[in-house]
């Protein structure tokens, strides 16, 4: 790929134009993703601040905030998603054209954050919907995104028209509409199968990357996990609050002023 | 601008409204803390009005005491003491500080008169408090659930609730 790559460069050096299909293909899709004015909670700020002057988001081609999910290319999950938000993010990613991407914004989109071991928020968005790239950071900056944007035209670029994971031969995922969550008495239910109770760990795998074809995981997070906080130890003795009352020793020495450095 | 005290207005609602007041009695709040301070008896200087008769209290604070404005009603999960207590906090329009009402409910049968008829404004408190914490409002219009959803078992936000998901694994150890 390389090497066509720099075979192309010098034919175009001598004005000649040659390219193949899939590049082709791929520069038209990475050039305009447009995405979806679709925001939760105040990751959404920073989407729209990413979205005006100052980031400008036009510079990547992708400007265009739709308000409807049929014309739009990217949903990017911008923020805590509730339980009862759900099915709804669900379904207007089913209603969205193929080549559709997710972009998962945000502590709380992509594990459930702060909130995930409450009754309300779901943990993880990539439990439900596959997810091309996650953002970490609570919540991340503009410039994250606009990382997290030229990440995903990154992997438009890998792209082959012939594995594409919507359409053409074979076992696609993405052929037939992600299964809608239902609400129950226990918590979220797919096909009357409880998925992610309230306040317990999630029942479901999630998604996996793009490139292992977005299938399920298959690993349902172990919920035997040891962890082992100290702050939130009872028998471990904090220490006294008064014991920080003195100066450091650099400070004491008056180390701290280095010679031949100006104030200004 | 009024500003009238938890005591003036015990003093005054045991001069109109006999009966209506219920002296308060400490409550227990465990478990301890692991560090700070020594588990000692829990008591508010806050009025604590007979269950009944909540909306004579709560009129007679808008009518004869000019605390129209209602601000907000919560609810407090005491699991020790076996009881709910909600917390109705008003505020005149004139500015000054609140007065707030307590009113104490058994666990088992959460059961208390509904404001709404008098204050649409308590209409989604109360749906609130009855979501989260199964508190029955008797003369609330439209007694749904607000946030959860209507198929749902169960008030997370009381104490009670079971507790799941990493952060609490190994706790009962």
């Amino acid at each position: 790929m390389a090497d066509a790559n720099n075979i192309q460069q010098d034919l175009e050096q001598q004005g000649i134009f040659l390219s193949t299909v899939n590049r082709f293909y791929n520069w038209g899709r990475r050039s305009s993703i447009w995405p979806m004015s679709f925001g939760l909670a105040c990751c959404a700020i920073e989407m729209m601040a990413f979205g005006l002057s100052r980031y400008d988001v036009a510079r990547f081609g992708a400007e265009l905030f739709r308000a409807s999910p049929r014309q739009s290319d990217l949903m990017i999950v911008a923020g805590t998603v509730t339980k009862k938000m759900l099915p709804q993010l669900v379904r207007l990613y089913n209603q969205m054209a193929e080549p559709r991407y997710v972009i998962s914004m945000g502590a709380c989109a992509t594990s459930g954050g702060p909130f995930r071991d409450g009754y309300n928020v779901v943990r993880g968005v990539d439990l439900f919907i596959p997810v091309d790239v996650y953002i970490p950071g609570c919540p991340p900056r503009p410039e994250a995104l606009l990382h997290a944007l030229i990440t995903l035209q990154e992997q438009i670029d890998n792209q082959k028209l012939g594995r594409l994971r919507w359409y053409g031969k074979g076992e696609k995922p993405q052929m037939q509409d992600f299964p809608v969550p239902t609400f129950g008495a226990q918590g979220l239910e797919i096909d009357g199968k409880l998925v992610d109770p309230v306040g317990g760990l999630p029942l479901v795998s999630p998604y996996t990357s793009p490139e292992y074809g977005e299938q399920k995981s298959g690993q349902i997070e172990h919920p035997e996990i040891v962890r082992h906080f100290p702050i939130m130890d009872p028998s471990v003795a904090l220490e006294d609050a008064l014991k920080a009352r003195g100066i450091a020793p650099e400070m004491a020495a008056n180390d701290l002023k280095r010679g031949g450095v100006s104030n200004a | 601008m009024p500003n009238l005290s938890a005591e003036d207005l015990r003093v005054r609602l045991g001069r109109d409204l006999p009966g209506a007041v219920q002296s308060v009695s400490p409550l227990k709040v465990v478990p301890p803390p692991a560090q700070g301070h020594a588990p000692a008896a829990f008591i508010t200087g806050d009025t604590l009005v007979e269950t009944a008769r909540i909306v004579d209290v709560a009129l007679y604070l808008r009518d004869r005491l000019n605390y129209a404005y209602l601000s907000d009603i919560c609810v407090v999960d005491y699991l020790a003491d076996e009881i709910f207590e909600i917390v109705y906090r008003f505020y005149t329009v004139e500015g000054g500080s609140s007065l707030a009402l307590k009113v104490r409910v058994p666990r088992e049968n959460p059961v208390v008169p509904s404001l709404t008829p008098h204050w649409p404004g308590a209409n989604f408190h109360e749906r609130e408090a009855f979501d989260l914490y199964g508190i029955v409002f008797v003369g609330h219009p439209y007694l749904h659930r607000i946030y959860m959803w209507d198929e749902f078992e169960g008030f997370p936000m009381r104490k009670d609730f079971p507790r799941q998901g990493d952060k609490y694994i190994g706790e009962d150890e």
